[in-house]
């Protein structure tokens, strides 16, 4: 069954006035560029319809959270701490031109525009949970193909073990990189996020251009992310530069904050608390009582054969 | 002050101290709490009520630094205000976001220390409320009720801190408030040490 989306507030109906002045110039821009270089695509803005093929095998029965609601209330620290932050400030992102460097300990580096990122396998949508570590979780639509699709077109070579992934540093586009009120900035930019090499190359693990039928908005990590849904939310990079294959356990944004509270796995694991909150139940948006967290989220017959043997309360 | 001075002043304390419940019921009418409304309400209500407690405990800092009597006569009702809003985030985790389950709300009063200085916070600051009546002043007497509310020190640092362990490690807020609390414990401090200080040298000329 096709998920229908008409109840969905179209995203210009948020945009003030000025907003849309400025989305008038921007496309008078693009006109003018369209008209020197004949036969170009338009570039995508945020928002605009993008086409996928739903797929049956990747999606969880739970109603998908609003449009409204994933778009607003998002962490995205490269716009400020605030969850309404990145929907406000998200506007300063340019999504096009962009490039991801794919590199590391590969046979064909390379980097991609971003319409060869789209083109490098078909569009699915798929219907995953998100698990946020603060204890709250949404259902999102997602648009995309599986990261192994581009991952082996470059070619890894035997001694890549991990991958690492880069959000764009710019404190002009990403306000929430600018130091912060006493000098100190929030995180340690660029934010950088890895996985397990096999982590990265599981069907589940998401390289995601859009959602709900759209082109990613920007506060949702536009023009490109990961989803990994079997683990905590943070661990989905997001508006991603590079792609960087490697042998050693690649540094992670909020493992360099607090160590002892994120850990370089971070699976979403009801049985291993954060040191100071209990993971065992969550708040799904849009619920009223918590309802019990999942082992790896729900996705534990797909994921658990990958840390057999593992402590995962050591490896949390 | 004039009577319709103090009136007025009491006026203005009340609108600004409900102003923060009037939000959240304003923002509850119009459906405008966030996606995650008790996550918010929380938040807020907390917020409301550590400024209320730094407002409380700047009333004395502000007489000692320019000589001004007349904010201490806010104290009671600033203080009042603390504790309400203190009993609304209290109760929101309890019915709200825990909605009863008595089991898991004892177990994070346990093992989740932001949790127990928040309850006990909140404890402490009961008889403060309970004994704020000008009878319970004369009943107790005034050396033992002034020592009694001394308890709202302790109160406010558990406060600060119950604010700063909750939070992830890079946020601000949590920590300009508990530099506010230093500030204002500091300006307390210097005055008891002069005072004590000037007694030791008054009972020394004695001798």
């Amino acid at each position: 069954m096709r998920l229908r989306y008409s109840d969905v507030t179209p995203e210009k109906l948020y945009l003030s006035r000025r907003e849309l002045m400025a989305g008038a110039i921007a496309l008078a821009a693009v006109g003018c560029d369209a008209g020197t270089e004949a036969g170009a695509a338009a570039p995508a803005p945020a928002g605009a319809p993008l086409k996928a093929t739903p797929n049956p095998a990747y999606r969880v029965q739970d109603t998908p959270t609003k449009f409204e609601a994933a778009s607003t209330y998002n962490n995205f620290y490269e716009f400020g701490v605030n969850k309404e932050d990145p929907a406000r400030l998200g506007h300063t992102l340019k999504p096009r031109p962009w490039h991801v460097q794919v590199d590391g300990l590969c046979a064909k580096p390379k980097t991609f525009d971003i319409e060869e990122v789209l083109k490098v396998a078909p569009l699915e949508e798929r219907i995953y949970g998100l698990r946020c570590v603060e204890a709250w979780s949404m259902v999102i639509p997602w648009i995309g193909y599986p990261l192994a699709a581009l991952l082996k077109l470059v070619d890894p070579r035997p001694g890549a073990k991990y991958v690492e992934f880069t959000t764009l540093k710019d404190p002009e586009q990403l306000p929430g990189q600018k130091p912060g009120f006493f000098g100190g900035g929030t995180l340690d930019w660029p934010y950088t996020e890895g996985l397990r090499l096999d982590e990265a190359m599981h069907p589940l693990t998401l390289l995601t251009v859009g959602m709900y039928g759209q082109v990613l908005p920007n506060q949702n990590g536009a023009p490109v992310r990961v989803v990994i849904p079997w683990k905590y939310g943070f661990k989905s990079a997001k508006s991603i530069v590079r792609i960087r294959l490697t042998d050693t356990e690649p540094k992670t944004a909020w493992n360099k904050a607090a160590p002892q509270e994120y850990g370089f796995y971070s699976n979403v694991n009801p049985g291993v608390d954060h040191p100071r909150w209990s993971q065992a139940t969550e708040r799904r948006i849009g619920e009223f009582r918590r309802r019990n967290t999942l082992m790896f989220n729900g996705y534990a017959d797909q994921v658990a054969s990958l840390y057999t043997g593992m402590d995962l309360k050591k490896n949390y | 002050m004039t009577t319709r001075g103090r009136v007025a002043l009491k006026v203005v304390v009340w609108a600004v101290a409900l102003t923060p419940l009037a939000g959240l019921l304003y923002g509850f009418a119009t459906d405008n709490l966030t996606v995650n409304p008790i996550e918010y309400v929380t938040r807020e209500l907390g917020e409301a009520t550590i400024r209320l407690l730094l407002a409380t405990l700047a009333l004395t800092p502000l007489r000692l630094l320019f000589g001004w009597g007349w904010p201490v006569t806010l104290r009671r009702l600033l203080g009042l205000f603390a504790f309400f809003y203190a009993v609304l985030h209290f109760s929101v985790w309890i019915v709200l976001d825990h909605f009863f389950d008595w089991h898991t709300m004892g177990d994070d009063i346990l093992k989740r220390p932001w949790i127990t200085v928040g309850v006990a916070a909140l404890v402490l600051l009961t008889p403060l409320a309970a004994t704020s009546t000008t009878g319970m002043i004369k009943r107790l007497g005034g050396q033992t009720w002034r020592r009694l509310h001394r308890l709202v020190y302790v109160a406010a640092v558990l406060g600060c801190l119950h604010y700063i362990w909750l939070a992830k490690k890079v946020l601000v807020q949590p920590w300009v408030y508990a530099g506010l609390l230093a500030v204002l414990l500091g300006i307390r401090g210097f005055d008891a040490s002069r005072r004590f200080s000037k007694r030791w040298a008054v009972i020394g000329s004695r001798g």
